[in-house]
């Protein structure tokens, strides 16, 4: 285990992780027409999540987490496979983008679409993904 | 339309489905049972349908052809589908007994459909690149699979099938890669028609044959076959029944696939080299198992030496030939899945895959001895067992094409198979139970409920293997249509690329 606790790390643990994270949905949702997506968005926070564990270790991370990272993979592909079917109820072939787009007070169009719960999936995957990896390696380290 | 896709998305849903509930082994086999069940009886929809009428097609989120990914299943697709079905559900109730509690919290299960989603996946898809994104998810499934449970053995089987396989990933996609500087699209039907108007050089025989070598490597074929046989023995026994009946045949079938839909302008080179590939790989698999003494080595080697003959069908380029292909490849899987599973049951009897510790199970279970003739001398091609009629239409056809020395080397590797099964047979069940060898289950004194899990299957698939040889004209027919599909490619084209053929000379 890598000397856990410096002053700075701690602090700055602290004040980046929510950043990152908000940072991270800002990727997901602004993905579809511009760089961005469930892919990137994943990879950011699963990196807000290792650097909470590096500065505070695994047990304080899963708790912090609440959901298993394995649970979250399970989770996400399930948005995955979802978002092929509701295509099916309008007849057309499977993974046809359907759009429900929302108005919202002051002119704004909220589009929700199954490209964004794909997305959704895909964001929850990959922090599940990375984050069973570290928290294995972590854990693996301890012992 | 929707019937092409369920293939794929029934066993992706069970995947995550069980990974969600990953604490609970009731539902985890609860989903794997009901999730196998339903892809089989999807894939019998698939199959009426496809015979119903030649072609189904779906273009992927309405994207169509040639930029989008498009799901094709012909005879050949649907078959293998309805294969992949048999075989997840003799496997999912295998799996029953066999499969124990660590290996469910190392994920077997949304693994095991994983691995089926890949495998399906290969078989309908109609894009060249899709083909190998499926490919990569259904390795790394197996991947997976192979060192559930890590023993030592189980990291060196691993390692050399990594390697193998991470190499004939990288020339499938390097092939790929060239092939779409060549012709600039990678839907196969398109790549097909683009090809035939391209100007023929050398450059299309090259990227040919890094199809033919990176497939072969996957399919087992000589001489790049050493991953296998160091391999299927590892892993739990079910699992290796999984990859025996169907991973290798996922090569073939890509095989099958490209040389007959895109890479057909030049048999006299590119077929030619399959037929000798084909000899070499029937020789040497046959002589590797009869060096063997282990149960699931010798089972591995006759991968090898079977995926010669129907490489050797599809080499010979004929219709009766690709008949007797598409034939054997049905029964190849049924049997040879049927035999890991016989192995599974020695080996839970007596505790050893090796034929030196294992006896007397001709004399305590005579019906397991049964249950392991049916498949041993399917697979050596007596008949009327399926097997007889497999052989029997691929050397017709060799000898029709007068390849004699193929058609001679045929011959002979079916009677050293029959050598292998009968070493089998005298080892392990004819001869008494050797010295220090525990029979307290052999002969049933310490009971095991579970064992009725383990029959179940092989007593299903020794009847499909029972009814392809005793009534075989549905299956031949079959065989017969989907044939007669692959040498007339141009159905699957027009079906793929629909009015786009006439419409658009760009």
């Amino acid at each position: 285990m890598m000397k856990p606790g410096t002053l700075i790390l701690y602090a700055a643990a602290r004040f980046l992780m929510p950043l990152q994270l908000m940072f991270s949905v800002f990727l997901l949702l602004r993905g579809h027409d511009e760089p961005g997506g469930g892919f990137i968005a994943g990879l950011v926070a699963a990196g807000a999540f290792s650097l909470y564990l590096f500065a505070f270790g695994s047990e304080l991370t899963r708790d912090l987490m609440r959901i298993d990272p394995r649970t979250l993979i399970g989770w996400g592909l399930l948005f995955g496979v979802i978002s092929a079917f509701p295509a099916l109820l309008q007849g057309q072939p499977f993974l046809t983008a359907q759009w429900w787009p929302i108005p919202l007070p002051g002119g704004v169009e909220f589009k929700l679409s199954t490209p964004l719960i794909f997305d959704i999936g895909v964001y929850l995957a990959v922090i599940g993904t990375v984050m069973t990896f570290v928290v294995a390696l972590a854990e693996s380290e301890q012992v | 339309m929707t019937l092409v896709a369920l293939p794929i998305f029934i066993p992706l849903l069970c995947g995550a489905l069980s990974l969600l509930a990953w604490r609970s082994s009731l539902v985890q086999r609860l989903i794997g049972l009901v999730g196998t069940l339903a892809l089989l009886v999807v894939s019998v929809m698939l199959l009426l349908a496809v015979r119903e009428e030649g072609h189904i097609v779906m273009h992927m989120g309405s994207w169509q052809a040639p930029f989008g990914i498009t799901l094709v299943a012909d005879l050949l697709s649907a078959i293998m589908v309805l294969l992949t079905g048999m075989m997840a559900v003799a496997v999912a109730i295998y799996s029953l007994a066999t499969t124990s509690e660590s290996y469910e919290r190392f994920g077997y299960f949304p693994l095991l459909h994983l691995l089926l989603a890949g495998v399906a996946g290969s078989f309908l898809t109609g894009d060249i690149f899709n083909l190998y994104v499926w490919f990569e998810v259904m390795l790394v499934a197996s991947f997976a699979l192979l060192i559930l449970g890590g023993e030592r053995s189980q990291m060196e089987g691993a390692i050399k099938y990594v390697t193998l396989n991470l190499l004939s990933s990288a020339i499938f996609l390097s092939a790929i890669g060239l092939l779409y500087g060549l012709v600039g699209t990678l839907n196969m039907a398109d790549i097909a028609v683009k090809l035939a108007q391209a100007e023929h050089t050398g450059m299309v025989d090259v990227i040919a044959v890094m199809f033919m070598v990176a497939f072969g490597i996957k399919a087992g074929a000589f001489p790049l076959f050493f991953w296998l046989p160091a391999s299927y023995h590892t892993p739990p026994v079910a699992v290796s029944a999984l990859f025996a009946g169907l991973l290798t045949k996922v090569g073939v079938y890509a095989l099958f696939r490209v040389f007959t839909l895109i890479f057909n302008h030049t048999p006299e080179f590119t077929h030619q080299l399959l037929l000798w590939g084909a000899a070499f790989t029937m020789l040497t698999g046959v002589l590797g198992a009869a060096a063997q003494f282990e149960f699931r080595r010798i089972l591995s080697f006759h991968i090898i030496s079977q995926i010669g003959y129907m490489l050797m069908g599809l080499a010979l380029f004929t219709p009766l030939a690709l008949i007797g292909g598409v034939f054997y490849i049905t029964h190849h899987i049924i049997v040879k899945t049927n035999l890991f599973l016989v192995s599974g049951v020695a080996h839970r009897l007596l505790g050893s895959y090796d034929l030196k510790k294992l006896g007397g199970l001709y004399k305590e279970r005579p019906f397991l001895a049964i249950l392991f003739l049916i498949p041993a001398l399917s697979l050596a091609g007596l008949p009327p067992l399926s097997g007889f009629f497999a052989k029997f239409i691929i050397i017709r056809a060799g000898i029709e094409a007068e390849a004699w020395v193929v058609t001679g080397v045929a011959l002979l590797v079916g009677l050293l198979t029959l050598y292998s099964m009968i070493k089998i047979w005298a080892e392990a069940f004819w001869k008494a139970v050797p010295e220090g060898v525990s029979t307290e289950r052999l002969t049933g004194r310490e009971k095991d409920p579970q064992l009725v899990w383990m029959y179940l299957p092989i007593v299903l698939l020794a009847a499909c293997t029972l009814l392809i040889g005793l009534y075989g004209q549905p299956v031949y027919e079959l065989a017969e249509a989907s044939a007669a599909q692959l040498m007339n490619p141009s159905g699957y084209i027009e079906a793929v690329l629909g009015t786009s053929v006439s419409g658009g000379a760009e």
